[in-house]
Order: C-alpha cells, then structure tokens, then sequence
C-alpha cells in the first residue's frame, strides 16, 4: 500500500515535463553535428533525435520551422542567485562559507539569464580571498525554492582568487574598492597568495592524513574518537582527495602558472582556470596540467592585470588543447553568451561547432555535469533553447527555454502577460497610494516642516 | 594566410601617406543614405570620397584596391566614449575624466586626448572611425567612467565634448570638433543622470524604517532643486556676463567658465545632457526652452513619455549600451534592448554610444542587438553612421559613402553589424590604416610559441 502510493507519486513527478516535440528545426546538437530536424522529449530528457521522429500521442508539438534549437547554455562563472555579498573577505581562507547556504530562487536575475538561454551556472564566492568559498552549479529553474536550484549530483566546487583582488584587501590605500578604514589583511602581494595557499595545504594535507590514519585503525577494528572536523580544512580536504573541483580567478601568467606548481606539489588539480586572460601565455602548462579554462570573450582594459587580455584568448587556448568555455562574471553578460561564443568565430576563426561547444558542452565538462548537459543527445536533460536565428550573433533572440523538459521561458507569453503584469502593478500602486492619503491626509510629498 | 593578410596590412598602411589617391574596385558600396550599389567603385583623393560609379577609369599609377565580393561602408561614429582620456579605467592615474568642480564649461576632452592610447587601434579594427568623447561619461553605475576619481560625482557641467577621428598622430590631427558639445550631467532626484545612482528610500518606507529626513525623499528632492536653482543660476551669470561683454562696459574682465558657455547661449553648440529617467528628460526640456539652447539627450534609461516631448521638440537622444539590464526588478527583461525600437517608433532621431572604453569595439553588435528587438536594420545602421553625424553636426562631412565626403571607409567581407564579418580594410580621413593592435601583435606572438 505504502509503496504503491510512492510509485504514484514518482509517476506524478514527471506530469509537469509532458512529452514535447520540438519539430523541423535546425539542430545544433554539438557533439553529433547539426541537422533539420526533430527532438522528442520524454520525462524530461531526450528520448529522440533525427530528421524525422514519430510524435509519440499526446505529444505537444512546437513548431521549430525556420527556427534554431541549441543545448541549454551553461555560464561556468556567474554570481547571481546569491544572497546579499558573496565575499567574505575578512580572512585569506574562507572555504568554511559555501555559496549553497545562501542561494536565492526569487534573484530576478535567473529569470533574465533564463531569457538568454542560460539553464546553468556555476555560482561562485567572490575573489577577495586566495582561497574563498565552496561553490555549486544550479540550474535557472525559475520558480522553484532553492534546493530545487541545485544541479542535482554534480560535483561541488571551491573558488580560489589570484593576482589583484585578494591583493587588494592587503593594501588598503589602493585600488579601487580598497577597505580603507580596516586594517590591511595578508596577504598583499602575488608572492604571499602563493604562500597562503600552499600555508593552507600544508594544513589540509596534515588534517587529511590525521583522518586517514584514524581510518585506517577503524577499518582495521579500533575503536577511537575521531579526529576534530575542521570546517575550514574540510573542503580543501575534499581537493586532495579529488571530491572537489577547484575553480581558479585568475589573470596574469605567472599567477597562472604559480598555481599550476602549487597544485603539481601538493598533488591536486586545478579543474577551471577562470577569466584567466592571460591563458593563451601559458597555453602549454594549462593544458598539460590538464586544465579547462573558462574566460571572457573580450573584456579588457578594466585594470592593469587586463591590459595584455586580447580577444583570441579562447582561440589560442583550444587550440592547445584546453578545453575553453566563455563566462559572464556578470548578470548582463549572461544574457547573451551565444553572441559571446560568435566572438570565438570571428577572433581566431574558431568553428561554429567549437564556439558553440564553448557555451555549453566545455562549460558542462568542466563543471563534470556533461553526461546530463552539454549537447543535444539521446538520454541527455531536455536542456533547450529556440532561437529565431543563427544563434551565434546579436540578430538572433531567444523564443523558448526547457529545462528537464519544462518550458521555464517561452518569449511570446512573456511579452502577451505585460499588459495583466502592469495592471496588476498599477493596481497595487493605486491601493498603496488610497492606504496613504486615508493614514495621512494632510501630507504633502516635498512640504516643508515634514519631519525635521 | 591571415598573418600574411596582416603583414600586407602593415605594408600598405605604410606607403598609404595621407592624400594618396586609391581607387576601391568592384565593390559593394552601402551609402546608408542611399541604396546599395553593387560592384562599384569608390575613388578616394586628397583624404575625400572623389568619386563612386560603375565605370571609373583610374588614372595613371594610382593604387588599385580589388574588392569583388566585398562591402564598403562608411565609418562608424560611436556617440558616447572615454576614447584617449581612459587607459585602465581602474587606475586612477591613467584616468583623465570626471574633474573636479561643479560648472567646469572651460574644460576641454580633446586636449588630454592620448593618441598613442591602445584603444584607437582596438576600436579601430571593428571599424569605428570616429567618436565623440566626453570629459565625464556620467557618473554612477555601470561601470561607467567618469567620475570615479576626480569631483566627477559633484559635476553638473562636465566640460566640452570632442568629436574625433581614431586615428592621428596628434590630439590636432585627430580633431574633427573640438566643442562639439557642452556636457552637463543633469540633476537627478534618483541620484546623477547615469544609472544606479541609487533611488532614495521612499518617504514612507524611510519613516518605517525610522531613518531621518536626511535619506528621505523630501531631503532628495530638496538636494535637486538646489541644484536646479543652481544650474539655472549660472545660465543666467553665463547670459549677464554675455550682455556686459557685447556692451563693452569699462573694466570688463574676461572669464574662461563664461567664455565657454556664450557659444551654447549663442546656440552654436549644442549641450549634451545626460538624463537617465523619463522625469529627468521632461525636466532637461524644460530647462532647455526656458535657457533657449539646443540639447542632445544623452543615455537615457526610460523614454516614456518624454518620448512624444523629444519627437516634438526635435531633440535627438544618444541611447547608451543597448545590451544593459533593466532599470527595475520589475522592468521587462528586455527593457534596454526595446528602447532603440520605442525611440525609433516614436520618432526620435537617436545614435548610439556605448560609454566605456572596453565596449566601444562592440558598437555594431549593440546595434544589431537592437534589430533583433525590433528597430528595422536600416535605422540601426543609421545610428551608427549618418544619424550621429547629423546630431553632432558634421553630416556634411561624416556618416554615409558620398561624394565629397571625408574617406571614412570601412571594407568588409559581410554585414557592418554582424559579430562574425571581418574588416578588411579601413581608411580613415582617406589614409588606409592597419588592421593591427596591441592584441592582434600578442596573438601573433603567442601563436608562434610552441
């Protein structure tokens, strides 16, 4: 009895990602080229790829006709979706914060990333440390609470900063956004975010092998009290041991190539290179480090450490090898991440394929998630977007987004529901502006002798 | 082959002096304010556009450019940049915008323009040939520059805003207007006219929350009208000070600040105003006929119902980055993409400036993404082009592939405004200029590094 009333509700479960088919649309699945076509989805993943599909009964069918479908897009650096600061810039090390406990499903931002055809994004802590915050991808489920956000399974991740920004809060007299009334906080230089990473490995390496030792004897039968758990070195534990990704903020080569020794030392992997502008110096060592980087398609100039960033960075890098995805770092840029990838295209003649590849099926290995996202395949989330053109140009905007399935976006209802949405508005103007005048009818907005 | 493209770019940009004549050869020409004319050729003289036709015979040892397949368009004007005043917006010392003090008319962009700056040659490859660049970008938010480092929060008039060419081997070469705008920053109650200024808290919420009047919107309102008052009073300083100097009265001094201001009372120069929202834009007009100057709405937020006012009053608008969020949580996702269409719908002549350095380069992208939100491709074009040139009153000599015109030419190999189109060739003042930068010289190097 009680079992049979779980199977209904896990029969219900899927009720809201009906079975859809996207019908006569260019494909663009990325790993398996692109083709005229249809996409059958079912329980929200995709059942059926081909030029032609039965449509299963009971289907609902869009019509893709003239129309462009592409993998869901994934921005490997975003920080929306965060509640209040995402730096906790009082110690070098913060990875005891984790950006998990302060998710916000109502940030409007997913809502507008959502209509730019993002589904995912890794949200990171902020750079003001060497080591920050644990991370985590979510998926733009728009309307869900906040542990409905989270990319269900995926690896958790760890933000560590180079170069200019943890420098900053060492040297209070410089920089812009400089603390200057707080004392100046380790470290200040490019030599000490080294120490201070290799300071707190040195410690996680110790804590670990404290934890394995105390393994070792339990497993063998001991009976012991267990080790302190040290919520700073927990994560930074979970590095070494390979359960954690690292996701590097980072600039200049050396920096970049400092923290490749680093990790070379201590023996960890650095998963993403991020922003990493200076990527394309140290192409090579990234990529014999085994490396992805995910990096702007062409900001510059907004400090020293971006002087030398140049637009072919993401070309230069795949072409070494390294797997490259282009981020945003920012809820604007997010929006339009498929005309970012067309950046690819035209500075350093990157493929279709590839620049698409790098807003969506790099971003998803990067982040581990590519058996669920990435591409248009058979078994894959029914990740999607519509687009009414060529989607890796500023001509072309986004009609339609699914995730698991779920429409989550679709702009013809958005842009039919303004009128309801502004009456509504001004209804509650209205009332808010009635409620006023009976509380206080002789107030004037602007009158002298208000409240002095 | 694309480095050996470049190298041949070099080569020619350097044997192409200033006044030699080259003729562009069967080429597709976009006039923009005309139709296109295909395979056609363009004859470039003395730093003009000479002549265009099908059947021009070119003169005995003139430089022949072979451009089957390939598009000229004129030059694009960005209408709002830091360009030569801003390297590393966050460093202050590489920052020349947003100066102290509150009325500074005397102030000149053009003279602390760099020319050896890095991003003449990085906006330059995208086809931008000129830019109109202001001695503030606005204050406030967005990254913006202005105002960061200097009094620039405190500006009301930030000085004069040049139009110039982005190539040139002086400040004086570069020069195309020296004064062609006076910038004023106008006065906002939601802070300055650049965005985020930040709204004050509401008067009933402030009361709620037990905050004084100081954050209040009557304390607001109060700080904007002073301003105002202000404002108006150095119009009218400005307009005494004209009269005493057309008057001759004995021991008349002179004063830089109103020397500045009598070709705006004169309405010789227009007074670009930034305005963000539709209220501030209704106030700027009326300020405007009340002082009888002409104006120049720049990055405004929200048109609204400022929008039947500018059509009506004939006030072109430069529209600031089209690819911005909304203003409100509440706003349409969309809001910034829709305004070029709304302005266009409502008539208002615009161009479109993109306000910091680094995005200069993404111009025709941002006017492409306006397209896909409505505004017919024509008139995003336009905006980029001969539209600008009228606003800031150098159409005659700027913005469309005309005879007589100054040679700002853009060669590509497809649409000016899609992301993917290279530029093949650019001339700017009739001089061919290479295709290279201080980006495109890193990639060449670190191609090589094996």
């Amino acid at each position: 009895m009680n079992k049979a009333w779980i199977a209904a509700l896990i029969a219900l479960a899927p009720l809201s990602a009906e079975t859809i088919v996207i019908q006569n649309a260019t494909v663009m699945t990325v790993t398996k080229g692109t083709l005229k076509g249809s996409v059958v989805i079912k329980d929200g993943k995709i059942a059926e790829v081909g030029e032609k599909v039965m449509v299963p009964q009971g289907a609902t069918v869009i019509d893709g006709t003239n129309q462009y479908l592409i993998p869901g897009i994934i921005d490997c650096h975003s920080h929306i979706a965060a509640d209040g600061g995402i730096n906790e810039g009082s110690v070098s090390v913060s990875s005891m914060v984790d950006i998990k406990d302060v998710l916000n499903p109502e940030d409007i931002a997913i809502y507008r990333a959502l209509a730019g055809g993002v589904t995912t994004a890794n949200i990171l802590h902020g750079s003001a440390n060497a080591i920050g915050g644990c991370t985590l991808p979510i998926k733009m489920r728009w309307g869900k609470d906040a542990q409905s956000l989270i990319f269900e399974g995926a690896m958790p991740g760890i933000k560590f900063a180079l170069g200019e920004n943890p420098k900053r809060a060492g040297n209070p007299q410089g920089g812009r956004g400089a603390a200057t009334t707080v004392q100046a906080r380790y470290p200040a230089t490019r030599m000490g975010i080294e120490d201070t990473i290799r300071e707190a490995f040195n410690e996680a390496k110790a804590y670990k092998e404290e934890w394995d030792a105390y393994n070792a004897r339990v497993a063998r039968g001991e009976h012991l009290i267990p080790p302190r758990k040290d919520l700073k070195l927990e994560p930074l534990k979970e590095v070494l041991e390979g359960k954690r990704y690292v996701h590097a903020h980072s600039y200049r080569a050396d920096e970049i190539l400092m923290l490749i020794r680093v990790a070379d030392d201590y023996g960890f992997k650095i998963r993403t290179f991020q922003h990493v502008l200076e990527g394309y110096k140290v192409a090579k060592e990234i990529a014999a480090h085994g490396a992805g980087a995910s990096t702007f398609s062409d900001w510059w100039s907004y400090k020293v450490e971006a002087f030398d960033a140049i637009p072919y960075n993401a070309a230069l890098m795949a072409k070494k090898g390294i797997v490259v995805s282009l981020n945003s770092d920012d809820a604007e840029l997010m929006r339009h991440l498929n005309s970012e990838a067309g950046k690819a295209m035209k500075y350093g003649g990157v493929s279709e394929n590839d620049a698409l590849a790098m807003v969506t099926l790099n971003p998803a290995k990067q982040l581990g998630i590519d058996n669920r996202v990435g591409s248009i395949e058979v078994g894959k989330d029914a990740d999607l977007v519509i687009f009414d053109k060529f989607p890796l140009s500023d001509y072309a905007k986004v009609q339609k987004v699914l995730i698991d399935g779920t429409v989550y976006f679709d702009r013809d209802n958005e842009v039919s529901g303004r009128p309801a949405k502004q009456a509504e508005k001004q209804k509650l103007i209205d009332k808010e502006k009635q409620n006023q005048q009976r509380q206080q009818p002789a107030r004037r907005p602007g009158a002298p002798g208000g409240q002095q | 082959m694309k480095r050996f493209g470049l190298l041949m770019a070099c080569a020619a940009a350097a044997f192409a002096a200033s006044g030699e004549t080259v003729l562009i050869r069967n080429a597709d020409v976009y006039p923009v304010t005309g139709a296109p004319m295909k395979g056609v050729s363009v004859l470039i003289q003395d730093g003009k556009i000479a002549d265009i036709g099908p059947k021009i015979v070119p003169a005995k040892g003139i430089r022949i450019v072979e451009a089957k397949g390939l598009r000229v368009y004129p030059g694009m004007l960005d209408s709002g940049t830091e360009l030569g005043l801003s390297e590393i917006s966050g460093v202050r010392e590489t920052v020349d915008t947003g100066e102290l003090g509150e009325f500074m008319p005397q102030l000149r962009a053009l003279v602390a323009v760099n020319p050896e700056s890095e991003h003449f040659p990085v906006v330059r490859v995208n086809g931008i040939t000129s830019a109109m660049i202001f001695p503030s970008s606005g204050g406030g938010g967005g990254g913006g520059g202005g105002g960061r480092f200097g009094g620039g929060e405190r500006q009301i008039i930030s000085g004069q805003a040049a139009l110039i060419h982005t190539d040139g081997w002086t400040w004086e070469d570069m020069e195309i207007n020296r004064s062609a705008a006076l910038h004023l920053i106008f006065p906002s109650i939601a802070g300055r006219g650049g965005r985020g200024g930040g709204a004050p808290v509401p008067e009933n919420v402030a009361e709620m929350l037990g905050l004084g009047a100081a954050t209040g919107y009557t304390q607001a309102r109060r700080t904007y009208e002073q301003q105002i008052a202000k404002l108006g009073d150095f119009f009218d300083d400005a307009r005494k000070y004209q009269k005493a100097r057309g008057a001759h009265v004995p021991g008349f001094q002179r004063d830089l600040k109103f020397e500045a201001m009598i070709p705006v009372l004169e309405r010789k120069v227009p007074v670009a105003i930034t305005a963000s929202r539709a209220s501030t834009i209704h106030d700027a007009i009326a300020f405007a006929e009340k002082q009888n100057i002409q104006i120049v709405i720049l990055q405004p937020r929200e048109l609204g119902k400022a929008a039947a006012e500018l059509k009506a009053k004939n006030i072109p608008v430069v529209l600031g980055r089209v690819l911005a969020l909304p203003e409100n949580e509440d706003d349409p996702y969309d809001g910034a993409f829709t305004l070029p269409a709304e302005a266009y719908k409502a008539g208002v002549k615009f161009a479109f400036g993109t306000f910091t350095n680094e995005f200069v380069r993404d111009l025709p992208y941002q006017a492409a993404t306006a397209v896909a939100f409505g505004l017919p491709y024509d008139e995003a074009l336009k905006a980029v082009t001969i539209n600008a040139a009228q606003i800031w009153g150098a159409a005659d000599r700027l913005g469309s592939v005309e005879k007589g015109k100054v040679a700002d030419l853009v060669v590509t190999d497809g649409d000016l405004l899609e992301i993917q189109t290279q530029v093949k060739r650019l001339y700017i003042a009739g001089k061919e200029v290479a295709l290279t930068n201080k980006q495109t010289r890193l990639y060449e190097k670190y191609s090589e590094r094996q």
